[in-house]
């Protein structure tokens, strides 16, 4: 098992130096730093003195383990365009990022399971049939769209909930937080359902799936030989067993989450990374666009480190492959 | 002075007439005529494409020639005729007197050719890749899977934006017009090869070992007339499906990055480009500036989805 942790990490950090590296290219060599600094009236003694102050002079092997250091540090630089230092950018807009994927998991969970379970329970029955062409449109609907759909159904037409922005929100210190008023969560409502429709529809067919196969397993069978009432027979011997591959998917998506809320933070005008990553890369602002992917990535690789790790703690077979190889 | 009679050569050339029979005879074709949904999608899929084609002689009116368009003719509504030029608005026109109609044409025209060349794009690079990784094998191979592995657990829309970003970074502002289609059809291309590399290499490895394989470097045929005469026709069929269905997903793709306006501006729109534009006039209800091409792409997208949904399943062995 160890072993198997070790070599997890080990390529975890592999593939974080290899982002690592084209983050630092992106920042070193698309368009010159200095170029973005300086005015026109920059004269050329004190171009060449901002070129040695970024240490710019240096071998590019040092200026990439400068760059591996200061990015451990969280520091990532300064925007071109706001003249702020990244770190601080981006930390304003996290909370709201994570908020949005926060509720949308939440969503997806809440809704795909019982959706799930129900339309594996009763697989001919017309409500399974309803949710079976809904998850076809979430699957099939290009997520911009289905956000402008929620915006013309709830906002425009019967003006129940807001349209754009992220509204109420709480300043903790730390972190904001949209959670503690009302006018926050219904702010949040239309986001999240926009980013978590996708998940929804993968969770609900898994777990419908999953739960037509548990179900003509032996040991369902038995139980229902055993007179235990249908409820304990679905819910406590079957729902169980799909749960596994669920918590997989979830957690993998999660950062699929984080990466479409590029797309549905810009259709709500959300103020969270995703729009900061998305107007820097109209501008052309490389710190941030840098310090974005490398944040994003290792979100990634944090959670599908999490995810294997439990996943070989709950399945030994996978240890034990570890441990032939 | 041969006294042996030349043997009949085997016909390598078959005649359209042939190739037909074949084909009508093939499963193939059952499975597609006894599908109605694979007959109706293919249906709308080839009067789209006609229509794109043809959208210069089609289209009522020359949407993005400035000249063409009256003010005056400003939000007609749909089958309303304009207050300028007296001409029929079928869908509608937007605020320049743009008939909606007729923008489709040329949207979905630009559509289809940024979603084929960048499938196209994607699937040689792909199945190069994936070719010389299960044929060579080694370290090529470890570090084309690796790459493949790492991009593969990203989002392909996250790595178009950067790839689209690091363009902007390179190509001067005056040449972003002209050069926006081939950054898109470079950016959504290179965020997709890394499914055909694998399906292939995933085939080529099981290829590799059969006899014809072995037959053919015994006739001493080299590694590259292998891998592109013998191995890979063996290895179309699964990457005809991903195309298919990756089709679907670049046109989706695409709508997504011009919606996000960092695809293609507005003087040559696609699809997101005008969903983008008509966003704005919804909430003042102009709706259909933003429903028609909200409708033709949700409508092109689903057609090819299924059409790659059948050709998944008729492709299936285990589904026969």
């Amino acid at each position: 098992m160890l072993a198997f942790i070790l070599r997890r990490i080990g390529q975890a950090i592999l593939v974080l130096l290899t982002v690592a590296l084209i983050s630092f290219s992106l920042f070193r060599f698309v368009g010159d730093p200095t170029q973005q600094m300086t005015s026109q009236d920059t004269t050329l003694e004190e171009r060449l003195q901002i070129r040695k102050n970024l240490g710019l002079d240096d071998p590019v092997i040092i200026q990439f383990a400068r760059f591996v250091g200061n990015a451990a540090r969280f520091d990532f630089g300064v925007s071109y365009q706001n003249r702020q230092p990244v770190a601080k950018l981006i930390g304003d807009r996290f909370p709201a990022t994570m908020e949005l994927a926060f509720a949308s998991a939440m969503f997806a969970l809440f809704a795909g399971i019982p959706m799930g379970v129900y339309a594996g329970l009763k697989p001919n029955s017309w409500l399974a049939r309803v949710f079976q062409t809904v998850s076809l449109v979430g699957i099939s609907l290009p997520t911009f769209l289905i956000g402008i759909l929620l915006i013309f159904i709830f906002s425009v037409t019967f003006g129940l909930l807001p349209s754009f922005g992220r509204q109420g929100v709480v300043n903790l210190g730390f972190w904001t937080t949209g959670f503690l008023t009302w006018e926050g969560i219904r702010s949040l409502i239309l986001p999240s359902i926009t980013l978590g429709l996708f998940q929804m529809t993968l969770i609900m067919r898994l777990v419908r799936s999953e739960m037509m196969e548990v179900l003509r397993t032996d040991y369902v069978k038995f139980a229902k030989a055993r007179g235990l009432t249908p409820r304990a027979v679905n819910y406590r011997h079957a729902l169980k067993n799909t749960l596994i591959p669920v918590i997989t998917i979830t957690g993998l998506q999660l950062g699929s989450i984080i990466a479409f809320a590029i797309i549905t933070e810009t259709v709500f005008q959300w103020p969270g990374m995703g729009l900061m990553f998305l107007q820097a890369v109209q501008t052309v602002d490389i710190p941030i666009m840098s310090a974005y992917l490398l944040l994003v990535a290792t979100l990634f690789v944090l959670i599908n480190l999490i995810v294997d790790l439990l996943y070989a703690l709950v399945d030994p077979r996978i240890r034990l492959s570890g441990k032939a190889a | 002075m041969s006294h042996r009679a030349a043997a009949p050569q085997p016909r390598l050339k078959l005649t359209w007439k042939e190739r037909v029979a074949i084909w009508r005879d093939s499963d193939l074709w059952l499975s597609f005529k006894a599908s109605p949904v694979a007959i109706m999608s293919t249906a709308v899929t080839l009067l789209i494409v006609i229509a794109a084609i043809f959208a210069d002689v089609l289209a009522p009116q020359d949407a993005f020639d400035p000249v063409a368009l009256n003010l005056l003719d400003g939000f007609a509504h749909p089958m309303e005729r304009g207050a300028g030029s007296n001409m029929l608005f079928v869908m509608g026109s937007d605020e320049q007197g743009r008939d909606i109609f007729s923008a489709l044409f040329y949207g979905t025209r630009l559509s289809l050719l940024v979603g084929v060349a960048s499938v196209i794009f994607s699937m040689v690079l792909g199945i190069g890749l994936g070719l010389l990784a299960g044929y060579l094998g080694g370290k090529i191979e470890m570090l084309i899977m690796r790459v493949a592995d790492i991009q593969l657990s990203f989002p392909a829309i996250l790595i178009a934006l950067l790839i689209f970003g690091v363009a902007r970074g390179l190509i001067p502002p005056q040449q972003y017009e002209t050069t926006a289609v081939f950054v898109i059809i470079i950016a959504i291309g290179l965020s997709n090869w890394a499914q055909y590399a694998r399906t292939v290499r995933a085939s080529t490895l099981v290829e590799r070992n059969k006899e014809y394989v072995q037959a053919a470097r015994l006739m001493g045929i080299s590694g590259f007339g292998i891998m592109a005469r013998h191995v890979l026709p063996n290895v179309m069929g699964p990457v005809l499906v991903i195309a298919t269905i990756n089709l679907a997903l670049a046109i989706i793709e695409e709508a997504t990055l011009s919606f996000l306006g960092v695809g293609l501006p507005i003087t040559q729109p696609s699809l997101g480009t005008l969903i983008r534009s008509g966003q704005k006039f919804l909430l003042s209800g102009e709706w259909w500036i933003l429903f028609f091409p909200a409708m033709m792409l949700v409508i092109l997208a689903l057609a090819i989805n299924l059409l790659g949904d059948w050709l998944r399943d008729a492709l299936n062995p285990k589904l026969r």
